[in-house]
């Protein structure tokens, strides 16, 4: 399988970066598929898991859909997270990233973009399959993904910034969980709100809308931070 | 070209040196020299802009820089211990993924041009996993002839090179020298550049003396 991505003589400079260091990262990704599965298989056995323990209470099931979907789509895509540096940063990438004609900020950007497009997408596109099974009727497996779509953007930046920060250290990866889980807090707090609220008969554009203006005001300061973050580890 | 001023640098509480001061002019090479662990990496880190000096300042053509500023970043080519090959590539991808980096345009003729010069011609389609070091060190100089930067600095380029991949190197160095660029090298081998090297020698302690020999071999 090959994917096509604008070239880098098709855009721009220094915009560039960012597609630059997207399209190598997918193009990276799409040679190891079974890393890349990895975490949407993940996803999808985990959330499975809750109606076979429960069991046919279609009730109660509904009652824990939203909350087990958002936990385990958080999880999915915090397994995912040393992928983004770890390998990088040992091959000695990560150096001739920071010292790239591209500014700092646009190339992680581009990697963020390109760990968003390996897992929150996937994950948001197969989580109606799986809401299915909680028994959610249509309108509430719109707003899951709608929720989704908006919302793991914001799970890579924040942990692109832990990830960032953990490069080098011995234990990284459980130090990185316990810097991120938290901040991961609110999104998930809208996230599950949303659909909680459709399922109430209200409206969840309140939810989703904090849940994309946290996604905007990300995409502002992040990349500058990871950068900041990437700098240091290499230090 | 390349100016330090009183650089100073300490990891923890050992001394790597101290108000270290140089100067590298275009067309000339500085050869690091030194025992292990003398602190010769850092010192390259430090004039890429990857690690920040305790003190002093790296100068460009007489104009401060800050670390990994546009300036720097665009003046640098940084070869350290780490080649920067992904397994998952090919030689060929991995030259063109680093060319990208580097954002330099380069027809794929030059491409393989290169790789033909660093005799990794017919090995341009094997897997970077598979790749002995030396070949991976040959990517390297591949990168070396095609990124138009004026300032090398190259962490031991020699290591895992056979004969022929350090005359090799020598004679990149040398016509990027001759082309009025210039390179810092750290290398425990002799280097029989032509062109105009200069030794400096970092020694235990942070005692450090510049043998300031203008040596013109050959």
């Amino acid at each position: 399988m090959s994917v096509v991505l604008p070239t880098a003589e098709m855009l721009p400079t220094p915009e560039r970066g960012v597609w630059v260091a997207a399209a190598r990262d997918i193009k990276l990704a799409m040679r190891s598929k079974g890393e890349l599965a990895q975490a949407l298989v993940f996803f999808v056995i985990v959330v499975s898991l809750f109606p076979l323990a429960i069991g046919p209470e279609t009730a109660l099931l509904k009652r824990i859909a939203p909350g087990v979907v958002w936990v385990c789509a958080l999880l999915s895509v915090l397994l995912t997270l040393p992928r983004m540096f770890q390998q990088d940063y040992t091959d000695g990438t990560l150096e001739q990233l920071a010292l790239s004609r591209y500014p700092l900020p646009l190339l992680c950007a581009g990697k963020m973009v390109a760990h968003w497009l390996t897992t929150g997408l996937p994950v948001a596109v197969v989580a109606p399959l799986l809401g299915l099974q909680f028994g959610l009727d249509s309108r509430e497996l719109m707003v899951v993904v709608a929720g989704l779509l908006l919302g793991t953007p914001v799970l890579t930046m924040l942990g692109a910034v832990g990830a960032a920060l953990t490069l080098g250290v011995r234990g990284g990866s459980i130090l990185m969980a316990l810097l991120v889980l938290p901040l991961y807090i609110p999104v998930l707090i809208f996230g599950a709100g949303a659909v909680e609220s459709t399922m109430a008969g209200l409206d969840a554009v309140a939810n989703l809308s904090l849940l994309g203006a946290l996604a905007l005001s990300g995409m502002v300061g992040v990349p500058f931070a990871v950068a900041f973050a990437v700098k240091i580890s290499l230090d | 070209m390349l100016e330090a001023r009183s650089l100073t640098l300490s990891r923890g509480e050992r001394s790597l040196f101290e108000a270290l001061s140089f100067a590298v002019d275009p067309g000339e090479a500085l050869i690091l020299r030194g025992p292990n662990g003398v602190g010769k990496t850092s010192l390259l880190r430090v004039l890429a802009g990857l690690t920040r000096a305790d003190a002093g300042a790296v100068f460009l053509n007489n104009l401060k820089l800050t670390p990994l500023s546009d300036a720097q970043r665009a003046a640098v080519l940084y070869l350290g211990h780490a080649n920067a090959l992904k397994d998952e590539y090919s030689a060929e991808e991995n030259l063109t993924d680093q060319l990208a980096l580097d954002a330099v345009a380069s027809s794929r003729e030059a491409r393989l041009d290169a790789l033909r010069r660093v005799g990794l011609l017919m090995q341009r389609h094997v897997a970077g996993r598979k790749l002995s070091q030396g070949q991976k060190r040959r990517i390297g100089i591949a990168r070396l002839l095609l990124s138009e930067r004026p300032l090398w600095l190259l962490d031991e380029p020699t290591n895992a090179l056979d004969q022929d991949g350090v005359a090799l190197l020598l004679q990149t160095v040398d016509q990027h020298l001759a082309g009025g660029g210039a390179a810092v090298v750290a290398t425990h081998l002799a280097l029989p550049l032509r062109g105009p090297a200069r030794e400096l020698t970092l020694q235990e302690n942070a005692v450090t003396t510049p043998v300031d020999r203008l040596a013109e071999t050959q």
